[in-house]
């Protein structure tokens, strides 16, 4: 089975976000980077599809040179090899512009499957896998928890409001991953991994090499933009209740201060 | 020139769910700005009979799509249904929920119609006949006003239980049209369903939220919050410590990988506050921190801040929830 992931770069989730100057973007200096956390379910779950159908697994990821880092962490958990769209004229895209990349690059591999994370932690747009999936005209299923695949279709589970819906696809198809780092208990680098990953191929491309261009996926073909940033309202830090009451005195205490304080009970 | 505003709706098990009364509604405001008719699309099995109720939330006309085959939401069937009533028209917006399918059908939909899509916003404006859209980044710690491209649809979805739903008013009539689908052909299917009939209240449409993490010390203690969400008709949530140990499912993780949570009150047990956990609650409207550690960082995010051992506090703090619920 050919498996291709779609691999995002993202800033660590410990970061502290700071808007840059031109009040659009953010700060990216200080910033550690890591693999999406829902990408690296994908990832996990490729090398599951492979160790019990065989095959290859592709990443495939885009953005500036420190991605190869990203790409490099996922060949050694196991994956075969990379593939880096970098390409300036990316820059100012919009989601549908990236995923027009992200389509072409797809098409050119022919996989029987591709995996992605639901969302990004960074921009949080839950938008990439489905419109890749519509732009090749594939199905996709949404927010697996759970992934069986008998090789010509697959079968996830996915959770909604109050419930969860089985869903099948037959192969090729697109799924994007949900759940938590309990269920998918992403595989670490090991240290032979990370030695075998620096001689697996890893393939740079530029849009002309898709046959796109800027006019289809960069900044003048984007759609939306962000025009401006602004920083959450700041929480003050409230009170302890404590005026030296014993245990059933602040449970009164609070109830009181949440009931005609704050009014929400 | 545009001819209306477009709300999609969301059905499930034979209702709409709330959070396409509060689409209705937001979209209502946009079309009275535009003075524009709103029109509303309404897609799923057994769904005609209920189309009316889009009316008391003030969409003018609803064209329904009712058919079996439309019981669950499967985006490569959905898709060309919905798209396929808009691009009939040239609507100056499109809202729908950022529901879990709500999510899926939106970007899905924008790459159908080649357009941007804002997901998960907290607020729209529509000022001088220019759309804007508000919407968390980075799971909440920035936020982000985004425009669209001339000639581009704006497409925005909207976050459950923060914009504000109208009374409904049902004398309001909206105007129904059944439109014959042409179903697809399609490659994916929804082979069942399983719907949590506990009446458990779902994480990112719940007004209270009690959470626990690795202060709970193990799955059975999680009674206690139960206990205590149950006076308080509460949602359970947990960290990602009380995920990860196994002592909650993951769909109860609340945090940057799990929900985004915004309810009016959530209460903070036994979690120390990481930067992660924070991500996911920290727009909370109040919150109330239980930890015996003084120095935790959630007291630094908490509106009120108790610093006692939590099995010896909520059970005291849900007996005195108890005495308030008895006497009013
Ligand atoms: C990529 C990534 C993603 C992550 N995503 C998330 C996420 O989505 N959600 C999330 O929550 N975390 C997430 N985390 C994890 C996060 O960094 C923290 O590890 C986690 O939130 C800690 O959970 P906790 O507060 O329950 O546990 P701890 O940090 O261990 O805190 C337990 C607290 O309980 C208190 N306590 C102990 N016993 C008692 C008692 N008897 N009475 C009162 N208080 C007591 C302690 O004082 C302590 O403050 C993520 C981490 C990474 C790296």
């Amino acid at each position: 089975m050919n498996i291709v992931v779609l691999l995002k770069q993202t800033p660590d989730t410990e970061s502290v976000i700071r808007i840059a100057p031109d009040g659009q973007s953010i700060v990216t200096q200080d910033l550690k980077w890591i693999i999406n956390p829902y990408d690296e379910f994908a990832v996990e779950a490729a090398l599951r599809l492979k160790e019990k159908h065989g095959g290859t697994v592709t990443i495939v990821s885009w953005g500036p040179q420190r991605v190869v880092e990203s790409i490099r962490t996922a060949l050694a958990m196991g994956a075969d090899k990379g593939i880096l769209l970098e390409d300036d004229a990316l820059d100012g895209g919009d989601s549908l512009g990236v995923a027009r990349a992200l389509a072409a690059i797809v098409q050119g591999l022919q996989p029987d499957i591709v995996l992605c994370g639901s969302r990004a932690v960074d921009y949080d747009l839950a938008q990439r896998g489905p419109m890749v999936a519509e732009l090749l005209g594939w199905p996709h299923l949404g927010l697996a928890v759970s992934l069986e695949s008998d090789g010509s279709s697959v079968t996830i589970e996915r959770p909604i409001e109050g419930g969860k819906v089985t869903l099948q696809a037959t192969l090729p198809a697109l799924v994007t991953m949900g759940g938590s780092h309990a269920v998918w208990n992403p595989r670490y680098a090991s240290l032979p991994g990370i030695m075998k990953a620096k001689k697996k191929p890893l393939e740079m491309k530029k849009l002309a090499d898709l046959g796109l261009s800027a006019e289809e996926c960069g900044s003048q073909a984007a759609k939306i933009r962000i025009v401006s940033l602004e920083m959450p309202p700041e929480r003050k830090p409230g009170r302890i209740i404590d005026d030296g009451l014993d245990t059933e005195g602040k449970a009164a205490a609070l109830v009181k201060a949440l009931h005609e304080e704050a009014k929400v009970i | 020139m545009a001819d209306c505003v477009v709300s999609i709706a969301e059905f499930r098990s034979g209702n709409f769910r709330r959070v396409s009364f509060e689409v209705a509604s937001e979209a209502r405001k946009v079309a009275d700005a535009l003075n524009l008719p709103l029109y509303g699309i309404a897609v799923g099995s057994g769904v005609s009979d209920k189309a009316v109720e889009l009316g008391y939330y003030g969409v003018d006309k609803v064209f329904v799509a009712d058919d079996p085959a439309l019981e669950h939401y499967v985006p490569e069937i959905y898709v060309p249904v919905v798209a396929s009533l808009i691009e009939q028209w040239n609507p100056a917006a499109v809202l729908l929920p950022a529901s879990v399918d709500g999510k899926d059908l939106s970007a899905r939909l924008a790459a159908r119609l080649q357009t941007g899509l804002a997901q998960d916003c907290i607020q729209v404006v529509c000022e001088d006949g220019v759309i804007k859209a508000k919407r968390p980044i980075f799971a909440g710690k920035c936020l982000a006003w985004c425009e669209w491209a001339e000639g581009a649809l704006p497409m925005i979805s909207c976050r459950p239980n923060v914009m504000d739903c109208k009374a409904a008013d049902a004398t309001r009539q909206a105007q129904v049209e059944k439109v014959t689908a042409t179903l697809p052909e399609s490659r994916s299917r929804a082979l069942g369903v399983e719907l949590d009939t506990t009446g458990k209240v779902e994480l990112t449409e719940a007004e209270i939220i009690v959470s626990g993490g690795r202060g709970m010390k193990a799955a059975e203690n999680f009674a206690i919050l139960e206990a205590l969400a149950k006076e308080l008709g509460a949602a359970v949530g947990a960290s990602r410590a009380a995920v990860d140990a196994g002592w909650r499912p993951h769909s109860d993780q609340v945090g940057q990988t799990g929900k985004v949570v915004n309810p009016n009150l959530y209460i903070a047990v036994g979690i120390s506050g990481a930067i992660q956990h924070l991500a996911g609650m920290g727009s909370s409207k109040y919150i109330v921190a239980i930890n015996k550690d003084p120095e935790a960082p959630i007291f630094t995010k908490a509106d009120y801040g108790i610093v006692e051992d939590l099995f010896k506090f909520i059970p005291a703090f849900t007996e005195e929830v108890r005495k308030l619920k008895s006497t009013c």
